[in-house]
């Protein structure tokens, strides 16, 4: 029990992760990728007249309880199997974050950038809608994301899955050291 | 009740990433500061079991559940992956989540990561809307 309450080390989380690509053949034949769901859920919520949305979403719904199963797992982890503690980052991550503004360090996400207080100020505008924005196109854009490349993609040996992961990297990289301190620095601080 | 089984799947999954610590915002921008193996590991580590799976799958030569013969679907390349490989990679240190945690963030309690999900929806479907126009 104690287990299961503790955060899991990478050699274990990682390779449970990766078992979902067999699970997810043996059990209905289909390819992990999650970003396809946000396609679906505008091709059943705001189709228009768009070609990209004109499909029969409804054979793929499949996606769409999986992750509505993502929902429910964490749910269940807060009430059940967490320990409440936090994230035991490197000290320098905190220090570097703290000197942007950042200062609630006790829970998954920053509660002080993540809360709805900020739903409709900058912080909001930089963290939920336009990152937010960002990861819905590019993943379309790319034709997947972390699970759908980096994880289906690459260990299925497809290349182009190895580029985009390569350029999810670095964009991160980019936002990370160069944009995303004095826009922090700006709002938070 | 066919989908069952996906959502069980995706229970699975969901415990797997929150105890995993992927799904945190601070975990991400450790990762890309790089003051932690523990992102790579999970990523790297994950990829390998998948890789050994799939092959075992292929060299039992196993079926799915419902007798089909597995296939992998081919990703072609295009310029959208190292274009929209970047925007994404961009918004993942902004927002701390890939699709699949922005779910799971929703879950773990932080209902405001709602809006980064409908959000994520207008620029899917914004793509949508203009795919004709960019460059692939």
């Amino acid at each position: 029990m104690n287990f299961l309450k503790s955060p899991w080390p990478w050699y274990v989380a990682g390779p449970l992760i990766g078992l979902s690509v067999p699970l997810l053949m043996l059990i209905g034949n289909k390819a992990l990728g999650i970003s396809s769901s946000l396609r679906h859920i505008c091709a059943a919520c705001l189709p228009g007249k768009i070609p990209f949305f004109q499909y029969d979403w409804k054979k793929e719904s499949w996606n769409l309880w999986f992750v509505g199963g993502i929902a429910l797992g964490a749910l269940l982890v807060l009430l059940f199997l967490g320990n409440g503690e936090p994230v035991a980052l490197n000290p320098s991550t905190i220090a570097a974050l703290r000197a942007n503004g950042v200062q609630e360090f006790d829970e998954i996400l920053p509660g002080d950038i993540f809360n709805w207080g900020n739903a409709f100020n900058g912080v909001g505008l930089l963290f939920f809608v336009a990152g937010g924005f960002l990861v819905g196109f590019g993943t379309r854009y790319a034709g997947g994301c972390t699970s759908g490349h980096s994880i289906y993609g690459i260990s299925t040996l497809q290349w182009p899955s190895l580029v985009a992961t390569i350029c999810f990297m670095a964009g991160g990289f980019a936002m990370t050291h160069l944009i995303l301190p004095p826009l922090m620095r700006w709002l938070l601080l | 009740m066919k989908n069952l089984k996906f959502g069980i799947a995706g229970i699975l999954f969901g415990i797997i990433l929150v105890k995993a610590e992927v799904i945190s915002w601070f975990r991400i921008q450790e990762m890309f500061r790089l003051e932690s193996f523990h992102m790579y590991g999970v990523i790297g580590s994950a990829i390998f079991t998948a890789m050994l799976g799939v092959l075992l799958i292929r060299k039992m030569g196993w079926r799915s559940m419902s007798g089909e013969e597995i296939v992998v679907r081919k990703k072609p390349f295009t310029k959208g992956n190292v274009i929209g490989g970047l925007i994404f990679g961009l918004g993942w240190a902004i927002t701390g989540a890939c699709p699949g945690p922005i779910f799971a963030q929703i879950g773990s309690g932080f209902t405001v990561v709602f809006i980064t999900l409908l959000s994520a929806i207008a620029g899917t479907w914004a793509y949508g809307k203009w795919k004709d126009r960019l460059p692939h």
